[in-house]
């Protein structure tokens, strides 16, 4: 324990206000956690970044193109907003692109558990990539967000592929229509 | 306590003999030794005079834990204590805040409970700030010895700690000047379950050294609410969460207020119909109201238990007296009363304590390449690929990042550009993100002019 209030300290009131001013802003945690982040982020060759404005770190896109499995040739867009409580909170992510997709719904909203409950500070912006990448690879119907996707794919994994290829073409599945989002 | 008037034969000595009476309590504590005073404590008078006309302390929150601090504080001889909170009084408020009557709703939560506070307690001078804690400056923290908070929000609290830690100061041997240390001591409580913790910045584990300690705000599986609900907050969450963006009752653009009346409204009424689809039952207004605002039920004797846990370590930080507890409590009434004090650990890595800041020599025409070259060359750095950022005018700046494609692209110029042009100055800092390092550094720039212009003048 430090002794930090011997009488001495009296002076606090004249120090206050002298000394006030003039110095620079700091950054919040958040913004020396996501400056940390995206630094070191170290992207798989089938992803990438774009930042809008490059000043502003807390809200950029990563593109993904996958280059195997269902989703091999499209371009997905999806929107990382970082919030002043990160890393406490999860960035948001939405997905941009329409896409045909048992964990991903059509208003872009993405079932990947540490996005949301499984989320933990420990875990980074690296972290959702490969997350988000793996979702391309290995589409989980078990979790559906899209449920006739998911049923689609469990049931009739040929016409699941279909209706993948025909949304990245661009065109309608079932009553839902899909803008062509091929490389 | 109770207090007894005696008739005496002059006026001054009635005021002097109750002053007597009144402080008789913490006297004992203060002005004599006892087997658990801390090794180096003096007992003197002077430690009640220092407690009651120089201490400063401010309170953060005027809510439930705020009412009990400003009442404990107050009560124990503090009489500069500053309470800011940003809050109106709402009427369900009053069964715990008991510094606010029903007249009072509507009006500012600081200024109520200062106005009662001061009132009640003779020769208490509690000063109320009605707004948020950011548009207060650093200049206005400082002249605070202690810190005392009583908030609900872990964003409000990791910025008081962030501006605790950016006030400490260091000697140019980098150790710490323990005079810049202002103590903080968080309380917190949810339910039955509550926290109180003495933070030293720079010294002791901080906000930041413990955020996994904070419980993540409940969230359910995207997926179970919008295809496998059992819940009614599953309903609640999934209107929320999905159908409020799909439909935008109020137009694209315009986001859920868990405040406006109208917006829950409309959340409950769909959130029933879900629920009748699946055969749920018990979705409610007031648990609608629940899930939007994230409300958790406040007990007021937990706020109590906690407040007054506080209020002890502010005294024996202000005192001495004893020492503080080591340095985070937690008290579940859930089942039972349980607590329990353990030491959080500080951690290296921290990204607000452990950010001391390096002091980096350069001349005053130097390029924003010559910083570049000295973090990847200079022995105390060596860095892989550092990312380079300031915060100039309250904006952050992205000065040179090479590890992002895009990024570097675009501040590959300003390796070129005087620091001076990009609007950084001696004494300006700089922050530094790279693999070598556990987490972003703070690197003060001294300029020093450059010996050619020396010479030429
Ligand atoms: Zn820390």
């Amino acid at each position: 324990m430090i002794k930090l209030f011997s009488l001495k300290q009296q002076k606090k009131d004249e120090e206050g206000s002298a000394r006030a001013g003039g110095s620079q802003k700091k950054a919040s945690a958040a913004q020396l956690r996501i400056t940390k982040d995206l630094n070191e982020l170290n992207l798989p060759k089938t992803c990438s970044t774009e930042f809008p404005d490059p000043d502003d770190l807390l809200n950029f896109k990563l593109i993904i193109c996958p280059d195997e499995g269902f989703y091999r040739g499209g371009r997905f867009v999806f929107s990382f907003k970082v919030g002043p409580n990160y890393p406490h909170e999860p960035p948001k992510v939405k997905c941009e692109t329409a896409v045909y997709h048992p964990n991903i719904d059509l208003e872009g909203n993405v079932c990947l558990n540490i996005l949301r409950e499984d989320w933990k500070p420990v875990l980074t912006v690296n972290s959702i990539v490969y997350g988000l990448q793996y979702l391309f690879l290995e589409p989980n119907p078990e979790d559906p967000l899209n449920k006739e996707a998911a049923d689609e794919l469990q049931s009739n994994r040929r016409l699941f592929e279909q209706h993948v290829q025909r949304a990245m073409r661009g065109g309608y599945v079932g009553s839902s229509y899909f803008e062509r989002c091929l490389k | 306590m109770f207090i007894v008037v005696t008739t005496m034969d002059s006026g001054e000595s009635q005021v002097s003999e109750y002053q007597n009476r009144r402080w008789m309590n913490i006297r004992k504590l203060l002005e004599r030794s006892g087997p658990f005073c801390h090794p180096d404590f003096e007992p003197s008078a002077e430690i009640l005079d220092f407690i009651m006309n120089s201490c400063k302390v401010l309170v953060v929150g005027a809510g439930g834990l705020g009412c009990e601090l400003l009442k404990d504080l107050a009560l124990m001889g503090f009489k500069k204590i500053h309470i800011v909170d940003m809050d109106t009084i709402e009427l369900s408020n009053l069964n715990r805040q008991f510094l606010f009557r029903k007249n009072d709703i509507g009006l500012s939560k600081a200024k109520c409970a200062v106005e009662f506070v001061n009132k009640r307690i003779p020769g208490c001078e509690a000063v109320a700030h009605h707004c948020t804690i950011q548009s207060l400056d650093e200049g206005f923290y400082r002249q605070f010895h202690i810190i005392v908070c009583g908030l609900d929000s872990i964003v409000a609290r990791r910025w008081l700690n962030g501006m605790l830690v950016s006030l400490l100061e260091y000697n140019d041997d980098r150790s710490l000047d323990q005079s810049s240390v202002i103590p903080m001591v968080d309380g917190g409580t949810e339910g039955f379950k509550g926290n109180a913790r003495v933070i030293l910045p720079g010294m002791s584990a901080c906000i930041e050294c413990t955020l996994d300690l904070y419980p993540p705000q409940k969230t359910y599986p995207l997926c179970t609410i919008a295809n496998t609900p059992r819940l009614p907050e599953h309903c609640i969450e999934y209107v929320k969460v999905i159908q409020w963006a799909k439909e935008n009752p109020w137009g694209s653009g315009t986001a859920l207020d868990g405040d406006d009346p109208q917006h829950v409204a409309w959340v409950y009424e769909k959130a029933q119909e879900r629920a009748m689809k699946h055969g749920i039952a018990n979705v409610t207004y007031r648990l609608t109201q629940g899930v939007l605002k994230n409300i958790i039920p406040a007990v007021a004797s937990t706020n109590a238990a906690i407040a007054a846990a506080c209020a002890t370590e502010v005294f024996k930080l202000a005192s001495s007296c004893c020492v503080n507890m080591n340095n985070y409590m937690i008290l579940n009434m859930a089942d039972g009363v349980y607590t329990y004090t353990f030491s959080a650990e500080k951690r290296q890595d921290c990204i607000a304590c452990s950010n001391t800041p390096h002091v980096m020599e350069i001349e005053s025409n130097a390029t924003l390449q010559v910083i570049y070259d000295k973090l990847c060359e200079d022995q105390g750095y060596m860095m892989k690929s550092p990312g380079i950022t300031t915060v100039i005018n309250g904006r952050n700046k992205t000065l040179y990042m090479s590890s992002i494609k895009s990024i570097e692209e675009r501040t590959r110029d300003n390796l070129k550009k005087k620091v001076t042009e990009m609007g950084l100055y001696n004494g300006a800092d700089i922050l530094v993100a790279d693999v070598t390092t556990p987490s972003t550094i703070t690197i003060k720039l001294k300029l020093i002019e450059n010996e050619d212009v020396e010479m030429s003048r």
